[in-house]
C-alpha cells in the first residue's frame, strides 16, 4: 500500500502578534504550533499559502514575511469576504491553518549585481514586503534599491513603521505617494498616481529589475512607463492574484490560459504576461 | 411554422428587432434556442411541443442584450415570464418584442397593455402530466411525500441547471452563493440539495410562471417544477394572485393585507 | 493480457461474489427513465441494454462531496482530525463503457501529477473497473474523434464485449484483472474463436482532435466564442455528467469549533466560479467560461498533463439545456 499524506491539511499556526496597519487591513505574525513542522518548513520570496478559519474556510495571501527571518510568517490582509472577517475577529493567542507554501519565487539570487525598483500600489505591498526585507538582509548583494509606493489615501499606506525605517535607510531611496486628494495637511510624500510619480522620477532602466505589485489598473498603467524608461520585458516582475482554493493545481479555478497561477506563478514577467492570455 | 418565420423575418426587415430568440431543431431530437440576426435566418426557426426552454431567460444576459433589441418567439410561459419580470422592474416597456405563439397563429405584440390582454384570454392551466404528477403528490400521505421528495433530491448534484434555466432566476448572486452567513450548504449533500430546492420554491412563490423548464433543464430528470407549481397554485388558490398575468400587481408573498388568510399557519 | 470467455449468467455470479466479499458494486441501473451509476443492491436491477448512462462513474473516484478533514476547537487550541483512508471500501466499477475507463487517466493525471491527492489516490488503488464495450451508440456519441473507441481497453482491469447472445468475451487487462479472475476461475471459460471487432459499434470518427488542439492555441481572442455561446445558460451540467471534469471547491462546514472541511464538484460554467473577493471577475461572460471549458479539455490538458480532457462519451450533449452539442461545437470551431 503506498503511503499517503493529506494534501489539504492545515498546519497549525498561533498568532503571536497583530499590528493594525490601515483601516480594515491587518498583519499577523504567526509561529508554527509544532517544532518539527517548523523546522520542516521552509519558503522563498513570492510563495503564497493557503490561511484558514477552521468553520469558516481559506483565504489565499502571500507570505509576507521575508525567508530571511525564519522564526514566524506574516501575513497582511483586507478584511474583504467570510474569511478575512473571521479572520479580523481573532486575537493573539488564537490559532489558524495554513497551507503552504506554494508557488514560484521571485529569483532574487539571479538579481544579483543588480539594482532593485519596487513599485507597488495600495494593499499589493505586502507581497513585495518579503522581498524588500529579503533584499535588505542580503543588502551587499545588490546595488540601488528604491522603492515606490502609493496608496490612496495617506490612512490606506500599509507598513507606516517600516515604511518610516526604511526611508531613514541610506542605503534605500523610498518614495511614497497618495492619489490627489488623499493627502493629509502634515502629508510630506508626493501626491499623485503611481505610474504618474514613476514618470517623473525617472529610474535608470541600467542593470535594474523592476518589481510592480498592485491593482490591476495601476499595473496596466505603470508597465507602459517602464517600457518607455528602458525596461526590457522580461526585467519587470509581477504577481498574479487569480481566485484559487486548493493551491496545488488541482481544483481548476485560477487559470491565466494554460498555466495556474498557483504552480506556474504566482510571479511572472511582464514578457510572461504578453505571452498571455489577459485572464486575471 | 410559416407565419412564425414570416413574423420574425417582417420584424427584422423593419428593424422592429435586432435578434429574434427563438426555437430550432437542435441535435438528437432536442430542441435548440437560437439567436436570429439576418431575415435569411429565419427559416430555422420552429416550434413545437419540444420546446420547453423558456427563452425569456436570456433577456439578462449580457451578450445577448449586446446584439441588440430581441423578439422573443413566445409561446404562453415565455410571455407570463416576460410580464412577470416587467411586473418586478428587470424590463421596461419597449425594450423587447414579443412574437406570441398561440393555436398556430404568432401575434407581434410590443406594448405592455397588449401582452396582459393575450394572456388574459389565453387558458393557463397546468399540462396534464404535471396536474397528475401534482396530485397524486397530494394525495400522499405527509410520510410518503417526505419519502418521495428525499429520495429525488438525495440524487441532485446541484449543477444549477434548474436555476440556469429559469427566467425569473434573474439574481447575480443566488442565496445559496451569500455566504456571510452560508445560508444554504454548497455541497450537494442531502441537507444541502433539500435546503437549496426548498429556498428555490419559495424564493419562486407567486413569482412563477408554471413553465416546467427547470424540471426539463435538469439532468436527472428530478421534477422539481412540481414543487414550484404546487407552491404557485397554492398562492393562486389562496391570495388569488398568479404570477405573469399583470405588470402592475401585488405580489402575493411580500404585501401584507389584514384580510389576507391565516390558516396556513399551524 | 490474456483472453477468455464468460456467460452472461456468470457475469452475475462473479458479481454475486463480489457482493458478499462486501465489495461496492458501482453499477448501470434503470432509474425512471433514465440509466444511471448506483451502488448495486440488487442484481435484478442492474442493465446493460442501455447507450449511455447518465453520469459518468467518475463519482466513485471523485466524489460530489468528500470530506477532507475535521476540525475541532477548545478555547485557542485547534486540534485537526486527518481522513482514515484505512477504511475506504473496496469497490467495482462494473458496466462502464470503455470510454469511462478510459477517462480514469486524465482524471488521475489531474489528482496524481506533481502533488498526489491522497484521498483520490488511494481510491484508485481500491478500485477494479470491469467495462462492457459498446455495440451501440448513437448521435452524440464521438469516442473515435478523441482517440479512443468502442472496444478499447484502456483504464479497464477486465473487459467484456458481447459476441454471442448470452457470451461474452473476456479481456483480463491487469493484475486486477487477474486478481477477478482468480476469485472464480470456474466462471471463465477458454478463449472465443471470434475476435470482439464485428460485434463493437460503429461510431464514426467526426473530427481531428489534434486539428483541434492545434487551432486552439492561437484561438483565444476569436470572435467565434462569443458568437457560439449565445446559448450557453452557465450551469454546470456539461461538467458534472463529464468523466474527466474535475474542478472543485472547499467549503468548511459546522462552527468555528467543530467541523469539517468537505470539497463539493464546481464547474468553470458557473458565473462565480473565478470572481474575486473584490468583485473583479477575470471570466465576467458566459462565452469566456465557456471557452475555458473548450480550452482546458483540448488545449490546456493536452500542454500540461498530455491527457485529451475528453473522451467522447457525449454526456454533455446529452445533458444540456440549451443544446450545445460537443461535436457541432467543435466542428463549427473548426470552420469558423
Amino acid at each position: 500500500m503506498t503511503s499517503f499524506s493529506n494534501l489539504y491539511k492545515p498546519y497549525l499556526l498561533r498568532i503571536e502578534r497583530i499590528t493594525e496597519e490601515a483601516p480594515g487591513v491587518r498583519t499577523f505574525r504567526l509561529a508554527f504550533t509544532d517544532q518539527q513542522e517548523k523546522e520542516r518548513f521552509h519558503f522563498k520570496a513570492g510563495q503564497f499559502g493557503e490561511y484558514s478559519v477552521f468553520g469558516e474556510g481559506e483565504c489565499t495571501f502571500c507570505i509576507a514575511s521575508s525567508p530571511t527571518r525564519s522564526d514566524y510568517i506574516e501575513c497582511t490582509f483586507r478584511q474583504m469576504g467570510r474569511v478575512t472577517s473571521a479572520l479580523m475577529n481573532l486575537e493573539e493567542g488564537d490559532t489558524i491553518g495554513f497551507r503552504g507554501p506554494y508557488g514560484n519565487v521571485f529569483p532574487l539570487e539571479a538579481w544579483q549585481g543588480k539594482s532593485l525598483l519596487f513599485i507597488a500600489g495600495g494593499i499589493a505591498l505586502p507581497p513585495m514586503r518579503c522581498v524588500i526585507w529579503n533584499a535588505l538582509d542580503w543588502r551587499d548583494r545588490f546595488k540601488n534599491i528604491t522603492i515606490l509606493y502609493g496608496a490612496r489615501t495617506v490612512s490606506d499606506l500599509v507598513y507606516k513603521h517600516e515604511l518610516q525605517e526604511w526611508q531613514t535607510r541610506p542605503d534605500v531611496n523610498v518614495v511614497t505617494t497618495v492619489d490627489p486628494g488623499g493627502e493629509t495637511p502634515d502629508w510630506k510624500g508626493k501626491v499623485g498616481f503611481v505610474p504618474t510619480v514613476l514618470e517623473k522620477m525617472a529610474p535608470s532602466a541600467d542593470n535594474t529589475i523592476a518589481i510592480v505589485c498592485g491593482p490591476p489598473v495601476m499595473i496596466k498603467f505603470t508597465f507602459p512607463v517602464l517600457t518607455q524608461l528602458g525596461f526590457e520585458p522580461d526585467k519587470i516582475y509581477t504577481t498574479l492574484e487569480n481566485r484559487m482554493k486548493c493551491g496545488v493545481g488541482k481544483c481548476g479555478r485560477c487559470n491565466v490560459g494554460k498555466l495556474y497561477v498557483c504552480k506556474d506563478g504566482p510571479v511572472f514577467t511582464y514578457a510572461q504576461l504578453k505571452e498571455m492570455p489577459a485572464e486575471y | 411554422m410559416e407565419a412564425l418565420q414570416k413574423s420574425a423575418r417582417e420584424a427584422l426587415e423593419n428593424h422592429k428587432a435586432k435578434v429574434i430568440i427563438g426555437y430550432s431543431e437542435g441535435s438528437g431530437g432536442r430542441m435548440r434556442p437560437i439567436f436570429v440576426q439576418s431575415p435569411a435566418e429565419a427559416e430555422k426557426l420552429t416550434w413545437n411541443d419540444r420546446c420547453t426552454q423558456n427563452l425569456a431567460v436570456y433577456i439578462a444576459k449580457p451578450e445577448v442584450q449586446k446584439l441588440g433589441k430581441p423578439a422573443l418567439v413566445a409561446p404562453l410561459p415565455v410571455l407570463r415570464a416576460v410580464l412577470q419580470l416587467a411586473s418586478e422592474n428587470q424590463i421596461k416597456e419597449g425594450d423587447l418584442l414579443v412574437l406570441a405563439l398561440s393555436d398556430g397563429r404568432v401575434t407581434e405584440l410590443s406594448q405592455f397593455s397588449e401582452m396582459e390582454e393575450f394572456v388574459a384570454k389565453t387558458p393557463t392551466h397546468l399540462a396534464s402530466k404535471d396536474q397528475e404528477a401534482i396530485e397524486r403528490l397530494e394525495k400522499m400521505t405527509p410520510q410518503e411525500r417526505w419519502q418521495y421528495w428525499q429520495s429525488e433530491l438525495t440524487r441532485c448534484f446541484k449543477c444549477y441547471a434548474c436555476r440556469a434555466a429559469c427566467p425569473m432566476c434573474y439574481c447575480s448572486r443566488c442565496t445559496v452563493e451569500c455566504n456571510q452567513p452560508q445560508w444554504i450548504p454548497v455541497p450537494a449533500h442531502p441537507l444541502g440539495n433539500w435546503e437549496w430546492h426548498l429556498m428555490r420554491a419559495m424564493h419562486l412563490a407567486g413569482r412563477c410562471v408554471s413553465c416546467g423548464a427547470c424540471g426539463d433543464a435538469c439532468p436527472l430528470d428530478i421534477p422539481i417544477h412540481l414543487l414550484t407549481m404546487k407552491v404557485e397554485a397554492d398562492i393562486h388558490r389562496e391570495f388569488g394572485s398568479q404570477a405573469g398575468m399583470k405588470v402592475q400587481s401585488e405580489h402575493a408573498l411580500s404585501s401584507f393585507k389584514v384580510q389576507d388568510k391565516e390558516n396556513f399557519i399551524i | 493480457m490474456q483472453k477468455r470467455s464468460i456467460r452472461r449468467a456468470q457475469i452475475n455470479v462473479l458479481l454475486e461474489k463480489l457482493l458478499s466479499l462486501h465489495q461496492v458494486i458501482y453499477a448501470p441501473q434503470k432509474l425512471g427513465n433514465q440509466v444511471d451509476f448506483a451502488p448495486l443492491r440488487d442484481l435484478q436491477d442492474l442493465t446493460l441494454d442501455h447507450i449511455q448512462t447518465v453520469r459518468s462513474a467518475k463519482a466513485a473516484l471523485f466524489p460530489p462531496v468528500e470530506e477532507l478533514l475535521r476540525y475541532q476547537r477548545a478555547g485557542v487550541e485547534t486540534e485537526l482530525q486527518d481522513r482514515d483512508l484505512t477504511n475506504l471500501a473496496e469497490q467495482v466499477l462494473f458496466g462502464t463503457r470503455p470510454c469511462d475507463a478510459a477517462a480514469i487517466a486524465p482524471l488521475s493525471a489531474v489528482f496524481t501529477t506533481d502533488d498526489q491527492d491522497a484521498i483520490f489516490a488511494r481510491r484508485l488503488e481500491r478500485t477494479t473497473v470491469i467495462s462492457v464495450s459498446c455495440e451501440r451508440s448513437d448521435g452524440d456519441c464521438f469516442c473515435t474523434s478523441v482517440g479512443v473507441g468502442p472496444g478499447d481497453s484502456r483504464g479497464s482491469d477486465l473487459l467484456l464485449t458481447r459476441l454471442q447472445d448470452d457470451e461474452y468475451l473476456a479481456e483480463i487487462l491487469t493484475a486486477k484483472g487477474e486478481a477477478l479472475l482468480q476469485l472464480a476461475p470456474e466462471l471463465f471459460g477458454p478463449e472465443p474463436a471470434e475476435s470482439k471487432e464485428a460485434h463493437l459499434a460503429k461510431v464514426q470518427k467526426r473530427f481531428d482532435w489534434e486539428a483541434l488542439h492545434d487551432k486552439l492555441a492561437g484561438a483565444f481572442d476569436h470572435p467565434f466564442w462569443l458568437r457560439t455561446a449565445l446559448a450557453c445558460l452557465g450551469c454546470g451540467a456539461c461538467a458534472y455528467v463529464c468523466p474527466v471534469c474535475s474542478c472543485f471547491d472547499i467549503q468548511d462546514e459546522g462552527s468555528q469549533k467543530k467541523g469539517r472541511r468537505l470539497r463539493s464538484w464546481d464547474s468553470c460554467g458557473l458565473a462565480l466560479f473565478t470572481l474575486h473577493a473584490s468583485g473583479h471577475n477575470p471570466r465576467s461572460i458566459q462565452s469566456q467560461r465557456w471557452r475555458q471549458r473548450m480550452m482546458h479539455k483540448f488545449s490546456y490538458m493536452p500542454d500540461q498533463l498530455q491527457q485529451l480532457g475528453c473522451v467522447g462519451c457525449g454526456r454533455c450533449s446529452r445533458a444540456c439545456p440549451a443544446d450545445m452539442n460537443l461535436i457541432e461545437q467543435v466542428e463549427n470551431f473548426l470552420f469558423a
